[in-house]
């Protein structure tokens, strides 16, 4: 067993782990934070998508030995101060971007990721980007468009398919 | 997984010495190697960590070489432009998540037949350089998953010469969205270069033929009377080898097109 140190949401944490243990394990099993879901285990859903040090990652795809000294953000660091959903988070619920929300956490850190990235991007641009993020409820129209929405720009003219 | 150790070295030294280790295995940024790990088609009992190695991190220009750290990953070479057409192949590689991991030292290392950084070693002769010496792409790709790399041997570094005009084209598999047929086109002052992944049984190769024909006239027609030899071309689910052949030069066709 070696001890990782991390901050996860903003709070320093530690933990013994094995060489083999995932960062999503970790964060679940250790610490307690089930938001982060791990779906297919094989690194192609996203449902364990979070950010390491600022950038999206999956995290059933990383040792967490690998994120020893790192900076973790999951979904439970989304909310605002005051426990209010934040502005992504709310879009989702205002445009039924979910409906057995086991894909959302991986879809709102993805999301998070990429309006950090292109604040105001394309419908285009955000159906590229979730490229590595699968939702089987859907059909990702809703989702896309509270991204869109998310990012500020008006969704009224996307048509619901 | 079966359990294994994990170690972080901080230089190429250090990392070079824990892969003497026995049953030691190099880590870039796992997005091959722990779901095979996951698979148990692996048992390493170390695995050594590349990603805190500062000298294979990064990339940059000398006068017309770009130089990439084997650590580097694909999403920031996506971001760089020295190279539009590597940093275009970049940006398509699996998803945004596994862009921020992936590393080119370990794609390379790898050598999977569909993977794209093959395409754009091979097509742009780059050097792979190692922490004993430095490869030539045409000495270094030796079949499917099979490289020149040596026992513990680790890739540093990777040179490309960038050429006047080159563009990547990939038909992808529609689910893995790895490259049914890839193919890399690159044009230099002394003849075009033309790779292809993810169609041959022996891995990335280079279409001599087309390479002949695009030198002597840099446009699709050129390719007009040429045919790609089905033979030894990967036959899956997802496509015959005929068709995998057709998909060569239809790709080569495009490339050509696009990198004007």
């Amino acid at each position: 067993m070696t001890k990782v140190t991390m901050t996860v949401n903003g709070k320093t944490v530690s933990g013994d782990v094995e060489g083999r243990t995932l960062l999503a394990s970790f964060l679940r099993d250790d610490q307690g934070l089930t938001g982060t879901h791990i779906g297919c285990d094989t690194s192609q859903c996203g449902a364990c998508v979070v950010h390491v040090d600022g950038v999206a990652v999956k995290s059933c795809t990383m040792l967490a030995a690998e994120a020893d000294g790192a900076t973790v953000d999951t979904i439970e660091g989304q909310a605002n101060a005051d426990g209010s959903l934040n502005v992504i988070q709310q879009a989702f619920q205002d445009h039924h971007g979910l409906q057995c929300g086991f894909c959302t956490p991986g879809m709102v850190m993805s999301a998070a990721a990429l309006l950090k990235e292109n604040p105001k991007p394309s419908e285009q641009e955000v159906r590229e980007y979730l490229e590595g993020n699968i939702c089987r409820c859907t059909g990702y129209h809703n989702i896309v468009k509270a991204i869109m929405a998310a990012s500020g720009q008006d969704v009224t003219a996307i048509a619901a398919e | 997984m079966y359990n294994f150790d994990v170690e972080k070295p901080g230089t190429i030294a250090e990392a070079a010495a824990a892969m003497g280790a026995d049953e030691a295995q190099a880590l870039g940024g796992g997005q091959t190697l722990i779901p095979t790990l996951k698979q148990r088609l692996a048992s390493p009992s170390k695995l050594v960590s590349l990603k805190g190695v500062a000298e294979m991190q990064g990339m940059g220009k000398d006068g017309n070489t770009l130089r990439i750290g084997g650590a580097t990953t694909h999403a920031t070479v996506a971001a760089d432009g020295s190279y539009p057409a590597l940093s275009a192949l970049a940006s398509h590689i699996g998803d945004p998540a596994v862009r921020n991991r992936g590393t080119i030292g370990g794609s390379l290392a790898n050598n999977d037949p569909a993977a794209c950084y093959p395409a754009a070693a091979l097509a742009s002769g780059a050097t792979i350089v190692t922490n004993t010496r430095q490869i030539s792409a045409d000495d270094y790709f030796q079949g499917m998953f099979d490289t020149a790399l040596e026992e513990g041997e680790i890739i540093t570094a990777v040179s490309f010469p960038i050429p006047q005009a080159a563009n990547y084209q990939k038909f992808v598999q529609p689910a893995s969205r790895f490259a049914l047929v890839g193919v890399f086109v690159a044009k230099y002052a002394d003849g075009v270069r033309v790779a292809v992944t993810g169609a041959s049984n022996e891995g990335v190769f280079r279409w001599t033929e087309a390479e002949a024909a695009l030198s002597t006239n840099f446009s699709a027609s050129a390719l007009d009377g040429l045919t790609v030899d089905p033979d030894n071309m990967i036959t899956d689910l997802h496509g015959a080898a005929a068709y995998r052949a057709h998909l060569v030069k239809v790709m080569t066709g495009r490339a050509v097109t696009a990198a004007g």
